[in-house]
């Protein structure tokens, strides 16, 4: 008995020491791996097929673009060596950075530019309206891309320099040759890191690894500009859905960043030891309240605007987010601080006001129809917002029809144009980020061609012309003056009512650094661990 | 037995037949919209229209439901709408992490169980009888959720003998040894065999107890049989029946719905998958894992019925 005991003593001696040597090695190496927990499941990796930001996010990881927007706004050159304009602002030359180099070993030619492009505007709001300025892209050389425009567009280099979804990514040509509808199947770019498609578990991890060969940029990184600075051989994305399990998992160590920490962890994450809070989008996200435009009562553009009047933005904010200090009321439909924000609002004053609205109902001659409001109940990021909604509209005269669903279905029968009994809809919520919404052409909600346009369908031409300006326009006091224009449209029609701005920090390890400040995207180079 | 086994896999042929129109006209009956999902925030209508298109949802119900059964005729699930990637790959690359927990939690479960029940029937009454019938209240009380942080607090985070979360592969290019493997499940199979130890310990206890109060146990105590073997050879192996059926289910049930220990533990399985294909409305994979539920559930009934044979020859098919 004596002598089995000692053998398995000896036996567990052994494990012991095997698995401490495994762990010691593993541990040597951990610096050279980020772990990295996702807002949200990557199951989509096609970046021109889907909007998803997990997906964009996703994007920035394997491929580059032409421009890049810097710290402070700017569009700056990223892939584009040099670029210059024709004296009738006809003819854009953009000239590649030398030495570019897909992940396959294949130079970065114009051809795959071109390709990309193309794709990327069949997909994408923005891009389709560049394309609709654009009479033909040459390829005169390699490492040069000629487009040619019908006439001078001002929203060109914004537009190669979109930051969020769909960011114009470069691909290789035969890659990008796959129609805007349907996904690619491979996911080769030039960007820092390289994507391991056969360690990809979706649902599980995504894992990507350094490209030794990536050509940097030698400014210092800027937002999304500048160089990029790699530290890491590994990153991976750990997918963990659970807030509480991503809590522990970095609280433990086992992961160097969680990108979204649910808000109810904020306070205690911020006095945890061995982590830190910090925002890598101090610019944030906006919620919203949509009409449908196309039935009654919201036909009516007096009892859209008694519904404006009625909600107010603090209560919305401080019920969803709960964390006065990533709150804040902003009456603009472009997020405060960007460069289209304006606190000229017209009647909206982001306070409610239920008598005002009581009397404009009146006015418009409101019949009691209920408005038929969906509320996403497993979207946390949401899910509150309809409950003040419903709250305010009713004190200020309207009836609310609640209606519970799963965001499945809620995008489902936001899709249908029936009358609201009959499976349609009055009125939704959801939430932007502000890089999606700081332009009054990469803004969904301002789609105003009717049953052409974005759900809610609202037809209003001045808006859809006014876009058009904005596009010939030039930068700076013309395009200002023109998206102020499109803001006092939207008042006065009450297209939508923003209900306020909040940002979403990030929490990581003490020992993790570099965190670039970008709008809107957490990017893994110039992060480093000692 | 053979005929007894052939007849039971022709009706497997019928079940399957059942569950796939059923699956397949509940979720195109449900609220919901795969082509909405795909399309995204920023989509129009026209968006979602040419995805459905694309996707054949445009089409009537019975062509659907051909074109689908079709291919599963075949051996092809077809593909994910979302993922793009085929149902059977998918489904494979979740059965590892799934199978580990299941079989798992039942060999602990079974483990603990049957002698902590076969105990409690020979001193009913006594301690530890008292003590299980707490602790199964415990079990089917507390929730899943509650006990699995309660064991990361203690063994993850301030002992820190155990990981917090992650499934480390057993087989393939990305496994790093049973060790590895076996650690990370620790935890997650201490969570999901509370409930499954309070409920084999209970209907051992309750079937054992029956047995023992039989005459053969008088009888095997009067020839002067030891109380371990009359327990073991005599009591339990005549009540193994009821705790072998209530195994089984408990098995088909561990494959295809530990959705939250799987969450809270982030182990990408078959349960999490099944959520994600249901909140994404990619019918492919919905389909592909229900059938699969189906043939499981059958399969293990099947290995059930086909144990009584052996347990008790008195039954006889």
């Amino acid at each position: 008995m004596r002598r089995y005991l000692l053998k398995v003593g000896l036996a567990v001696l052994v494990a012991c020491g095997w698995s401490s040597a495994v762990l010691a090695q593993n541990t040597l190496a951990a610096n050279k791996v980020f772990r990295f927990v996702p807002h949200a499941n990557l199951a989509v990796l096609d970046p021109i097929w889907t909007t998803a930001y997990v997906t964009r996010n996703h994007g920035y990881m394997i491929y580059d673009t032409l421009f890049s927007e810097d710290g402070k706004g700017k569009i700056q050159p990223q892939m584009v060596q040099s670029y210059s304009t024709s004296k009738d602002g006809k003819t854009w030359t953009f000239k590649l950075r030398p030495s570019l180099a897909f992940h396959d070993g294949k130079p970065v030619t114009s051809t795959d530019v071109a390709a990309s492009l193309k794709r990327w505007s069949s997909r994408d709001a923005m891009g389709s309206v560049l394309f609709g300025f654009v009479e033909q892209l040459e390829t005169p050389d390699v490492n040069t891309l000629r487009m040619v425009l019908k006439e001078p567009c001002a929203i060109v280099l914004e537009a190669l320099g979109k930051a969020s979804s769909n960011v114009p990514f470069i691909m290789p040509a035969r890659i990008a040759a796959t129609p805007g509808t349907e996904q690619i199947k491979e996911h080769i770019g030039s960007g820092p890191f390289i994507f391991k498609a056969d360690e990809f578990k979706p649902g599980a991890v995504a894992v990507y690894e350094r490209n030794t060969k990536y050509v940097s940029r030698t400014e210092a990184p800027s937002g999304l500009a500048g160089g990029r600075p790699v530290h890491f051989d590994r990153v991976e994305w750990v997918i963990i859905r659970d807030p509480q399990t991503q809590f522990n998992a970095i609280l433990a160590g086992e992961v160097d960043m969680v990108e979204q920490p649910s808000f109810e962890q904020y306070e205690t994450l911020k006095k945890s030891p061995g982590v830190k809070v910090d925002d890598f989008t101090p610019a944030g996200f906006q919620y919203v309240m949509r009409f449908n435009h196309l039935h009654p009562p919201f036909n009516n553009p007096k009892i859209r605007q008694a519904a404006m009047l009625a909600v107010g933005q603090q209560a919305f904010i401080n019920t969803q987010v709960g964390v006065p200090e990533l709150v804040k009321p902003c009456r603009s439909i472009y997020p405060c601080s960007s460069v289209f924000a304006d606190e000229n609002t017209g009647v909206f004053t982001g306070v409610a006001n239920p008598a005002k609205a009581k009397d404009l109902l009146k006015e418009a001659g409101y019949d009691g129809t209920p408005i038929v409001m969906m509320r996403p109940t497993d979207l946390a990021a949401i899910t509150k917002l309809p409950l003040v909604a419903k709250q305010q509209l009713e004190a200020a005269g309207f009836k609310v029809d609640l209606q519970q669903m799963d965001w499945a279905s809620l995008v489902a029968r936001r899709a249908k144009k029936e009358l609201p009994a009959q499976g349609g809809w009055n009125m939704f919520f959801t939430t932007w980020s502000a890089q999606d919404i700081d332009s009054p052409l990469s803004s969904a909600m301002l789609n105003a061609r009717g049953a052409a346009g974005w759900f809610g369908w609202q037809d209003e031409p001045r808006i859809e012309d006014l876009k058009a300006k904005f596009a010939r326009a030039h930068e700076g006091a013309e395009q200002k003056k023109i998206a102020s224009q499109i803001q006092a449209l939207v008042f006065e029609t009450a297209a939508f009512v923003p209900l306020g701005q909040y940002r979403n920090p990030t929490v990581l390890r003490n020992n993790v650094t570099g965190l670039l400040q970008t709008p809107g995207i957490p990017v893994m180079w110039g992060l480093s661990k000692p | 037995m053979l005929t007894f086994l052939g007849r039971r896999l022709l009706a497997v042929i019928p079940v399957l037949l059942v569950v796939s129109v059923v699956v397949f006209l509940l979720l195109r009956l449900s609220p919901g919209d795969p082509a909405a999902v795909i399309a995204g925030n920023n989509a129009t209508t026209q968006d979602i229209a040419h995805i459905r298109e694309q996707l054949g949802l445009d089409r009537n119900l019975p062509s659907q439901y051909g074109i689908w059964m079709g291919r599963v005729l075949q051996g092809d699930l077809g593909y994910s709408y979302y993922l793009g990637k085929p149902v059977l790959a998918l489904i494979a690359q979740r059965v590892e992490p799934t199978l580990s927990l299941a079989l798992g939690t039942a060999f602990l479960a079974v483990l603990l169980a049957i002698p902590l029940g076969t105990l409690a029937a020979w001193r009913m009454g006594g301690w530890l009888d008292r003590a299980l019938s707490a602790f199964s209240v415990a079990g089917f009380s507390v929730p899943v959720f509650v006990i699995a942080y309660g064991l990361i607090y203690v063994f993850a985070m301030q002992l820190q003998w155990l990981p917090v979360q992650g499934y480390k592969p057993l087989t393939g290019p990305q496994a790093q040894g049973v060790w590895d493997w076996a650690r990370q499940l620790v935890l997650p199979w201490l969570t999901l065999s509370t409930i499954y130890v309070a409920l084999i310990a209970r209907i051992t206890r309750a079937s054992v107890s029956e047995a023992l109060s039989e005459d053969y146990i008088r009888t095997a105590r009067a020839k002067g049989l030891g109380e371990f073997s009359v327990l073991l050879r005599h009591a339990l192996a005549n009540a193994a029946v009821p705790i072998v059926t209530v195994v089984g289910i408990g098995v088909a049930l561990l494959i295809g719905g530990v959705v939250v220990t799987e969450t809270v533990f982030a182990i990408p399985g078959l349960g999490s998958l099944t959520v994600d294909a249901v909140l994404n409305r990619d019918f492919p994979v919905i389909q592909g894992l229900v059938l699969l539920f189906s043939l499981s559930y059958v399969g293990i009934n099947l290995l059930v019925d086909t144990s009584y044979l052996w347990l008790d020859p008195r039954i006889r098919h």
